[in-house]
């Protein structure tokens, strides 16, 4: 059977997933391009993996309809299948068994014979720089070692789609840049890669395209540069050098520069977007002349972060492993 | 790395073929032998119950039931065989629901396999345990004066009897593994199903010996058939009409349990 060939990796519409009184997906719309990184961006709990595992047909979808290169995840199932790798929280490796037997049987399972399940195993494993333990027990193997070999055993195939359920959540931050090389190799070599994150700079990073769920739903879908964008082309952050002066620092911003300013958290930044870096005088004059003392000023370009606190309305999201965005 | 295949070159098949599901179903086995070899305690409940089930009913109720031990081994040794054969089986379901907690029964249901295959491989693999309890049971048997009337072919034939028929068991438990919450729950709910079936029958005792509403139903059991169709393979040599029903018995179970067991563990988020 041949197919004809198609623009998109991954289509899909309306995807709805509800586990009892909770919509974990709620109309969820992605179109991935064949050939490029496709970031899914958002919190603990938005519906990241379950929308992946709808994907990767682990999950049967209870509304919309998605296309894997054309494929109905439903309707074809099997034909999917053999077009993807799936590594992450979704699918992992067997733990009794070392890195060697477990690729060798995922190899067999994938239609290669013994000897080049076993060849492509020992590819893999060098190019992961997973030799030295091939023949050791899981067990023993770090979180990096575990990663790399799940990242290996879903490319066995070398599927032109590969889906990465959050990669380096919970990696430190060498290990996360190496992952982050491997995921770029991937689509040089002709793959597309559609990766769930909950870090703000991995999407950035990595990703051609950028979805950012939240509550089911995707609430911004863009290049991560249309995002900034939508944000203003840079930002203005204040530090108040006392945290009872914010709200008058907001009500300057408000009648200044005509614009709603974001807080962090602790209340001791204040966020603005600035269209016109001109107007910054008028706005430091105004708070001179309501005697607020700042602490310090700066101005960025803007990041994600603010492109998601902008979106979602919320804070961003406070990664809860020992890594910070 | 190297380049990837273009989708539209790529053939793509649009169901697993019979000989795909063999295939699959020969590599899962080998997996949970490669995870016996790294957990070998695994098996010694089919190497110790045997000696444990085997010597204690006889020494217990040899002399209550045919007067001595000698004389109960022939009725003996084929029910305590099955028995403790199907008590096995048991595990499969446990071990499976442990398995199937695991991340890499995701991966499984990711890859374009035969979807039965992680269940087949698993069962197939346990074949194994079943003739080892076998053999060891026999074993035990001759050690403590059990001689087959039915010589060594007969004892083998009789062998290959209980592996088939505790397979095709072990599907029921495989459902009750695929469906349950837990490991443990998986135990519980075997052993319901696992004392009446091998308890009420003719496994220790003359069913003429039960009041009638017992033996309406021992006569009946499934697992009773078993039972004689092996002692007459063992002590007489003979294929008689319990072999039969004890084998489209097994059909029956498997035409049933496998294809729910496979539709539950599919539906299984």
């Amino acid at each position: 059977m041949k197919n004809q060939p198609v623009p998109w990796a991954v289509e899909a519409e309306g995807l709805v997933k509800v586990f009892g009184e909770n919509r974990a997906v709620d109309g969820v719309d992605l179109r991935v391009a064949a050939g490029s990184i496709y970031g899914v961006l958002g919190p603990n709990g938005a519906g990241k993996t379950t929308t992946l595992s709808m994907l990767a047909t682990l999950l049967r979808p209870d509304g919309g309809r998605a296309r894997v290169f054309g494929h109905d995840v439903v309707a074809e199932p099997h034909v999917v299948r053999q077009l993807l790798g799936v590594t992450g929280q979704a699918a992992s490796v067997d733990e009794k068994l070392s890195a060697t037997e477990n690729l060798v049987i995922f190899g067999r399972l994938l239609g290669l014979s013994w000897k080049a399940s076993r060849a492509k195993s020992a590819e893999l494993l060098e190019a992961f720089g997973l030799t030295e333990a091939a023949n050791r027990p899981l067990a023993n193997f770090s979180g990096g070692m575990r990663r790399r070999l799940d990242l290996a055993a879903s490319l066995i195939a070398q599927p032109p789609l590969i889906f990465l359920d959050e990669p380096t959540t919970g990696l430190d931050p060498r290990t996360r840049s190496q992952m982050w090389d491997t995921i770029r190799d991937l689509v040089a070599t002709g793959s597309t890669v559609l990766l769930t994150t909950q870090y703000l700079d991995e999407a950035d990073q990595l990703a051609d395209r950028i979805a950012v769920i939240d509550h089911g739903r995707v609430v911004a879908e863009g290049t991560p540069d249309e995002l900034k964008a939508s944000v203003g082309t840079a930002s203005l952050h204040l530090e108040p050098a006392s945290p009872s002066d914010t709200p008058r620092v907001l009500a300057a911003i408000d009648t200044v520069l005509g614009v709603r300013a974001t807080v962090t958290a602790e209340g001791a930044r204040v966020t603005a977007p600035m269209a016109d870096p001109g107007r910054v005088t008028d706005l430091l004059v105004a708070l001179r002349a309501a005697d607020v003392h700042l602490a310090g000023l700066s101005v960025q370009k803007p990041t994600l972060d603010e492109v998601f606190l902008t979106i979602t309305g919320a804070g961003a999201p406070v990664p809860d492993q020992e890594v910070a965005a | 790395m190297t380049a990837i295949t273009a989708v539209d070159q790529r053939v793509l098949n649009p169901h697993p073929s019979l000989a795909q599901a063999l295939r699959d179903t020969f590599t899962m086995a080998w997996r949970a032998l490669l995870r016996v070899r790294r957990t070998p305690e695994q098996w010694a409940d089919v190497v110790l119950q045997p000696i444990l089930f085997t010597v204690m009913f006889a020494f217990l109720f040899g002399g209550a039931i045919a007067g001595d031990v000698q004389t109960y081994l022939p009725a003996l040794i084929p029910g305590i065989l099955v028995q403790s054969v199907i008590t096995t089986s048991v595990v499969t379901g446990v071990q499976l629901r442990e398995d199937m907690d695991t991340g890499v029964f995701d991966r499984f249901r990711t890859l374009p396999i035969a979807r039965i295959a992680p269940l087949s491989g698993a069962l197939l693999t346990d074949t194994l345990r079943y003739a080892i309890a076998t053999a060891m049971t026999f074993a035990v048997g001759a050690a403590i004066g059990y001689r087959p009337g039915g010589g060594l072919v007969g004892v083998v034939l009789a062998g290959l009897l209980v592996v088939v028929c505790s397979w095709a068991l072990s599907w029921i438990f495989a459902f009750v593994g695929v469906l349950a919450r837990s490991a443990t729950t998986v135990q519980a709910m075997s052993f319901m199903v696992l004392f009446p079936l091998t308890f009420l029958s003719n496994a220790f005792v003359p069913t003429e010996t039960l009041p009638t509403w017992l033996r309406w139903f021992a006569d009946l059991n499934p697992v009773s058939h078993l039972i004689t169709g092996v002692r007459e393979l063992a002590n007489t040599g003979q294929v008689g009409a319990d072999v039969g029903w004890a084998l489209l018995g097994a059909a029956v179970v498997v035409a049933i349990f496998a294809p729910l067991t496979v539709r539950a563990y599919m539906r299984k988020a």
